[in-house]
């Protein structure tokens, strides 16, 4: 009997341990952890893993753990593919992604044609980040969901800042030669050509995607044309350098910026001493005045020891948890059916949606300025002491575009 | 346009003289001793990383003397114990060896700093703006740039030509044995040699850190533009590498500045068309291409002279 007893209590908690790794939610977690993304995967990444922590501390989604499984997909749509099929065979039912819409639409398109093939065994895409309309448009899914603002719904808040701004006279758009900088561009001459027709646009350049080491040349073009705002989509070094060298020949514009605040742009405009003329257009941001949202910035850096970069993951995770409960099941098909016109509180206050129609997420977005902080803002940026700044919050029906989207549905 | 153009030949010679600061010690590498040293770009990351670290202890104007001296043994130590032992395998080792050690240092130094972007600011002494043009500012870094390049050039011609260590150097590369009978040591020799090239790429890390984006990718991003340079220049040439920088920074600026296309010469497409790849094409601004000039003009530099403009040889 004492036998009996000791080998229960030694195999019963691994009983129970195999149990609930079975039971276990996997999330392919697949972004650039290696190559020149990767500085961008990483922080993600960490992200998600907090997000995961927080949610297994209250007892996960009904009762089920989540794991995050992190697999490095180099930036490149081949791989991330080979990335995919890898979670899938490890019994992944959700991935998510973010970084690059070639990646995006490379693994909407999987995704899609893994759940017509193998019915029973579905997997849903959460996108967090891959900002191109068309994965919302002409190439939309019903198996993806997107949780970032697409670029032309920023545009549309954008131009809707703009449009109010007297002093924009002559705009200068300047972006990466790939899709997402070219649908920046072209939103933004129909948007503003349509809202302010008085606006000139001086110029519009295309530059290679991470190729370009000096930026001296555009700034000349940009200063002849004497523009007196940019507009730019640029990320990373295209961003960091463009910037330092706008600094460095004195060029004084204001800055409309999709990704300023992405690694490295901080530290490039507080090097540059351009206070307040950069601007950035979020779905949330550190000094956004939320109570909430400012409270879980400072547990969040805290223990990351990075500043939320992402609070679209966190609605994107919290509103996975929300549309399992109502459909009471961990099931792909079920949790996509919920999602479906799933009404949401975000991480900064208001409320989106996401919409059935092509399965964007809309909701309220904000443009914040970058510069020194007053007291109410306690957050700065990679310790420069600077930090971002409300300017203008724009509310949900203001924040949305119409889709042409036709999904099939299962 | 004078403005345009005033303002474009400066930011090409500005371009072309960090170029040449990058490209110097490879030069000098593979002129001495034939290797073409595939972890060039490394060492110069290695020389900004240092140099950032260096300047947060001590300063940056004893981190521009100590960092370029530690890439500078780094470098001596891989000739040493690397180089030199794989030597009598041939080109092709040489060259593994260098490529496969720019991947280890690229790791070890994210290991290290991270994968971010640090923040590695310009010296206070030297932030400010040198003179304005057109109301355009010049910083005073980059004419510091400017200077220490041409200082460079000038000291690595004076000491390759008119001196005895030069001479040395140059007879070490053709007839090793006979160097060796005469009493020098020619192993040493090459351990210098690669040493100062590394030190040099080390220099330019240090300087060209604050300029451009100081992280872990750094040197796979500037990598494939030196070897334009060299060898547009002409491999192992150094006054070829000096006029190639120069041509290419000017080219790749003018080239930005010029917003003419197949559609404004020759008038649009006719719209019933529709979008294809051709009007793609026709559309594309020359400002667009700019910065794949550089590679056009290999290509171009290697149909027309292989040997590159100044080189001697063919390989």
């Amino acid at each position: 009997m004492r036998k009996l007893t000791l080998a229960i209590a030694v195999i019963a908690p691994m009983l129970g341990h195999a149990a609930s790794a079975e039971d276990t939610i996997k999330i392919g977690y697949i972004d650039p952890l290696s190559g020149g993304g990767a500085s961008v995967g990483e922080g993600g990444l960490k992200t998600f893993q907090y997000l995961a922590d927080e949610l297994n501390a209250k007892g996960g989604i009904l009762g089920h753990k989540i794991e995050i499984v992190p697999l490095d997909n180099k930036t490149n749509p081949q791989e991330s593919l080979v990335q995919a099929q890898k979670a899938i065979d490890a019994g992944v039912h959700y991935i998510t992604q973010g970084n690059g819409s070639s990646v995006g639409a490379a693994l909407s398109d999987f995704v899609t044609k893994n759940n017509t093939r193998n019915p029973g065994k579905e997997v849903l895409y959460f996108n967090y980040a891959a900002v191109d309309p068309s994965l919302t448009n002409e190439k939309c899914s019903y198996w993806h969901f997107r949780w970032d603002a697409s670029s032309d719904i920023k545009m549309e808040a954008l131009t809707n800042y703009m449009k109010d701004t007297a002093s924009i006279k002559k705009v200068y758009l300047i972006n990466q030669d790939y899709s997402f900088g070219q649908s920046v561009r072209t939103d933004a001459r129909k948007m503003l050509g349509a809202k302010r027709p008085d606006i000139q646009i001086v110029g519009d350049e295309l530059h290679p995607l991470l190729k370009v080491t000096d930026f001296s040349p555009y700034i000349a073009k940009i200063k002849a044309s004497g523009a007196d705002s940019v507009v730019t989509g640029n990320w990373g070094q295209d961003f960091a350098l463009l910037l330092k060298a706008a600094a460095d020949a004195g060029l004084k514009v204001n800055w409309y910026t999709y990704y300023a605040g992405g690694a490295g742009g901080p530290t490039a405009i507080k090097q540059t001493g351009l206070d307040q003329q950069v601007f950035q257009i979020t779905e949330g941001f550190a000094n956004s005045g939320n109570k909430a949202a400012m409270d879980y910035e400072k547990a969040f850096r805290a223990k990351v020891n990075l500043s939320l970069w992402y609070p679209r993951a966190v609605n994107e995770m919290r509103m996975f948890k929300a549309a399992a409960e109502k459909a009471n099941s961990i099931d792909p098909v079920k949790v996509a059916a919920a999602l479906e016109d799933l009404k949401f509180e975000v991480l900064d206050g208001g409320t989106g949606i996401m919409r059935k129609d092509d399965h964007q997420f809309l909701q309220p977005i904000y443009i914040s300025s970058f510069g020194k902080l007053t007291e109410s803002e306690p957050f700065d940026e990679e310790s420069t002491g600077w930090g971002w700044h409300l300017v203008s919050r724009i509310d949900t029906p203001q924040a949305m575009v119409s889709t042409t989207c036709k999904m099939t549905r299962p | 346009m004078l403005e345009l153009i005033v303002i474009s030949t400066l930011n090409g010679v500005l371009f072309g003289m960090l170029l040449f600061l990058l490209s110097s010690g490879l030069t000098v590498i593979f002129s001495m001793m034939g290797v073409l040293n595939f972890a060039h770009a490394s060492f110069y990351m290695l020389g900004a990383f240092f140099g950032f670290q260096l300047t947060k202890w001590i300063g940056f104007w004893p981190a521009l003397v100590l960092a370029p001296l530690l890439v500078g043994a780094i470098g001596m130590a891989v000739e040493r114990y690397g180089l030199r032992n794989t030597h009598k395998h041939g080109h092709v080792a040489e060259l593994l060896l260098t490529f496969g050690l720019a991947f280890a240092i690229e790791e070890i130094v994210s290991m290290i700093w991270g994968k971010s972007p640090l923040d590695y600011r310009v010296p206070a002494l030297l932030d400010f703006p040198a003179f304005t043009i057109f109301s355009t500012n010049y910083p005073a870094y980059k004419i510091f740039m400017l200077a220490i390049s041409v200082v460079i050039f000038v000291a690595l011609l004076l000491v390759l030509k008119r001196t005895r260590v030069g001479l040395i150097v140059q007879a070490a590369l053709t007839h090793p044995h006979m160097v060796g009978h005469l009493g020098h040591n020619v192993g040493r020799v090459f351990m210098v040699v690669f040493g100062v090239g590394s030190a040099l790429a080390g220099l330019a890390g240090v300087i060209a850190g604050p300029a451009l984006v100081t992280q872990s990718d750094m040197a796979a991003s500037l990598g494939p533009i030196l070897f334009v340079v060299i060898v547009f220049g002409g491999l192992g040439s150094l006054p070829g590498a000096f006029i190639a920088s120069l041509v290419i920074g000017l080219v790749q600026t003018f080239a930005v500045a010029l917003d003419g296309s197949l559609a404004s010469a020759f008038g649009p497409l006719d719209p019933s068309t529709g979008p294809s790849v051709l009007t793609d094409i026709w559309n594309v601004t020359i400002a667009q291409v700019a910065p794949i000039v550089p590679y056009m003009l290999l290509v171009l530099i290697l149909i027309v002279r292989p040997m590159g403009l100044m080189g001697t040889r063919e390989s």
